[in-house]
């Protein structure tokens, strides 16, 4: 899977848990970028992103991301 | 079971015509995507839940504080959720000799909060973690923590069978069922302060929204069964009773006996058994009178309906007969075509959606958690019985075809005692469970109803039992009269059961109130109606046993009792 498919799907994921259909990723959006990204969304998209592509995240990468590059990055070694 | 992002977008939208209920969250972790749930979940039963969360860890700062937010909030209901990660974490920071009281320690502090706490106590119970320190030999050693942790899990059950307003809310049967993977995610729980796995959420927060229903009078009281490949395995029309698939004998016979073990176990707990089945009556009764290794018999039904009628007009026959709501009933039958025809025509049953394997179906309805109730009473293993001479008596009525003549036929013996320590259960539970016959609609736990009955000063209490020469209807209808002053009597509470409508019961009930009123010198009895969604029924209630209007008040009505003279009835 390239990082465009990966980023596509990390968008529906987004929208979907945010209820916020006007949501678009790119490698440089950032939670600064996004209102309702907070601690408590990003708990619920770190599940639902691992649901999506069957991966576990450890504890230790979820708080080294900056943006969606990060998360890319990482969901690509693990599939 | 609903998604967490599915909940979550209920609680966003949740209709303002909801009956609104406050509730009180604290917890020693992270409880908001709890409460997000909680909201959620409750919106899908029919309440908003307005709630007040707890900054995290200020359980005993908010709880025991008289003038803390949580105090001045004064909910209906509080959820107390202590983790037991971070009881573990408490564990690991105790001496080694203090490790053994760790259990001890703990229920003191619920013991503590459950005193100061407001409203109902909702607390969580203690899913397992066992750190294996002493691998298996911990069982067996007080001081390991596998050895608390149960310990504490057993004082919590015995502490809330002395104390009605505190109810466990079982989320280690949660784990139990998905397992610990899905409660508990490590990567989060790291980074975060959340305990509870964002799956388990909709699961945790569906057992204590049944908890909040039922403790508002919303339960289920019946249970509608199919026969064939329900009840057991074939067709008893084609196999004959000797055919069909039960016990240990034929195919997976076994499968359906534990299934019907179950049900029995729900019928000797109070739930209200009905057959609802495509057959001949003649075969279907076959079946269960011959085959020796049936587990329900007959006489285990309130009603056994069994025709080739459609199932959705069976089953509203049954709900007349029995005179309970739809809401409070659940059909259970393994053909698809059926349930679905049920849940189109009667919206409010529950239908659940069968496993294809009878071997699924104990576990699958068992975690449904479908028969929540708030108390429990030994009357209610009596129930069914007493539903069946209900329905004996139905098929009575049709035969008079004067109301009186049959009223007459009954033989009704009715007798009245105040409120005392063995009636308490039962009147408690009436005051939750009763929604139509019910005037003000006052709900009360059994502590309410030992300090009502302890001031003789205040108030006087009135509980009514009723036989017939069909059965025992056992304890069924509860008033509280309040001595407003030396010459004024407030109806506070005055409800009776269902199942007893229609006998000229509540006119014995006036009899005697007026009659208690005239002997203490009362001069007159107020009487209020209190609209609710459920009790349109009495509505006209005071005004058609004599009452006037009062004061001009709308729902408030006076009986003089100088000006009364005893209302007929049938009852002695």
């Amino acid at each position: 899977m390239d990082n465009n498919t990966i980023i596509a799907k990390l968008q529906e994921i987004f929208r979907d848990v945010l209820d916020n259909d006007d949501i678009i990723l790119d490698r440089n959006t950032s939670a600064a970028d996004i209102d309702e990204w907070d601690s408590l969304a990003n708990v619920q998209l770190i599940i639902e992103i691992e649901s999506e592509f069957g991966i576990r995240f450890t504890s230790a990468e979820i708080p080294s991301w900056q943006n969606i590059g990060d998360i890319t990055d990482c969901i690509a070694k693990k599939i | 079971m609903k998604t967490f992002q599915e909940l979550k977008k209920l609680a966003k939208n949740i209709p303002d015509k909801l009956p609104a209920i406050r509730l009180a969250v604290l917890g020693d972790s992270a409880t908001q995507l709890l409460c997000t749930a909680l909201k959620g979940m409750a919106a899908e039963r029919g309440y908003r839940l307005d709630i007040w969360e707890a900054d995290f860890n200020q359980i005993e700062l908010q709880i025991l504080n008289p003038e803390s937010e949580y105090s001045r909030f004064d909910p209906d209901f509080t959820i107390v959720f202590h983790a037991t990660a971070k009881l573990l974490q408490q564990y690991d920071s105790l001496m080694p000799g203090e490790k053994a009281c760790l259990a001890q320690k703990r229920m003191e502090l619920i013991r503590t909060i459950a005193e100061s706490a407001k409203g109902k106590l909702i607390y969580f119970d203690y899913p397992e973690i066992n750190d294996n320190i002493f691998g298996s030999y911990g069982l067996r050693l007080e001081n390991s923590f596998i050895f608390q942790l149960r310990k504490l899990n057993y004082m919590l059950c015995e502490f809330a069978s002395k104390h009605p307003g505190f109810y466990i809310c079982g989320i280690s049967d949660i784990q139990n069922r998905l397992g610990r993977r899905n409660t508990f995610d490590a990567n989060i729980y790291i980074s975060t302060e959340m305990v509870l796995g964002i799956n388990s959420l909709p699961y945790i927060a569906s057992r204590a929204v049944d908890i909040i229903a039922a403790a508002k009078g919303k339960f289920r009281k019946c249970i509608i069964l199919d026969l064939d490949n329900t009840l057991w395995g074939g067709i008893v029309g084609d196999d004959g009773w000797e055919g069909i698939q039960i016990g240990h004998g034929l195919g997976i016979g076994k499968a359906f006996s534990e299934f019907q073990s179950w049900i029995k176990k729900l019928k000797e707990r109070g739930i209200i058994l009905a057959v609802c089945s495509k057959n001949n009556e003649s075969t279907a009764m076959e079946a269960f009178e011959k085959n020796p290794e049936m587990i329900l018999r007959p006489d285990d039904f309130a009603m056994f309906v069994a025709n080739w009628n459609n199932k959705a007009d069976n089953i509203r026959h049954i709900q007349h007969t029995l005179n309970i709501g739809f809401d409070s009933m659940v059909f259970i039958d393994d053909n698809p075509f059926e349930r679905d025809i049920v849940r189109q025509n009667i919206p409010d049953i529950c239908v659940p959606e069968m496993p294809e394997d009878p071997a699924e179906y104990v576990d699958f309805l068992s975690a449904l958690n479908l028969f929540e109730t708030t108390s429990y009473s030994s009357e209610d293993a009596a129930r069914n019985s007493q539903y069946r001479s209900e329905a004996l008596r139905s098929s009575a009525q049709q035969q008079f075809t004067n109301e009186d003549d049959f009223l007459k036929s009954l033989q009704m013996k009715a007798t009245t005692e105040e409120f005392n320590p063995f009636n308490t259960p039962r009147v408690a539970q009436l005051t939750q469970r009763s929604n139509q016959f019910n005037l003000r609609t006052v709900r009360y736990n059994e502590d309410d109803i030992r300090a009502i009955a302890g001031n003789r000063d205040r108030f006087a209490t009135f509980a009514f039992s009723l036989n017939d020469k069909y059965g025992d209807n056992g304890l069924i209808s509860v008033v509280i009269l309040e001595k407003k002053d030396s010459e004024t009597l407030f109806i506070d509470t005055w409800l009776m059961s269902c199942r007893v409508l229609k006998r000229g019961m509540e006119r014995y009930v006036t009899n005697e109130i007026v009659r208690y009123a005239a002997e203490n010198g009362f001069k007159r009895i107020i009487g209020e109606y209190i609209p609710s969604a459920k009790n349109k029924m009495v509505e006209e209630h005071y005004p058609s046993l004599g009452f006037s209007p009062y004061n001009m008040e709308p729902c408030k009505y006076v009986l003089y009792t100088g000006d009364f003279s005893p209302l007929e009835n049938h009852i002695s």
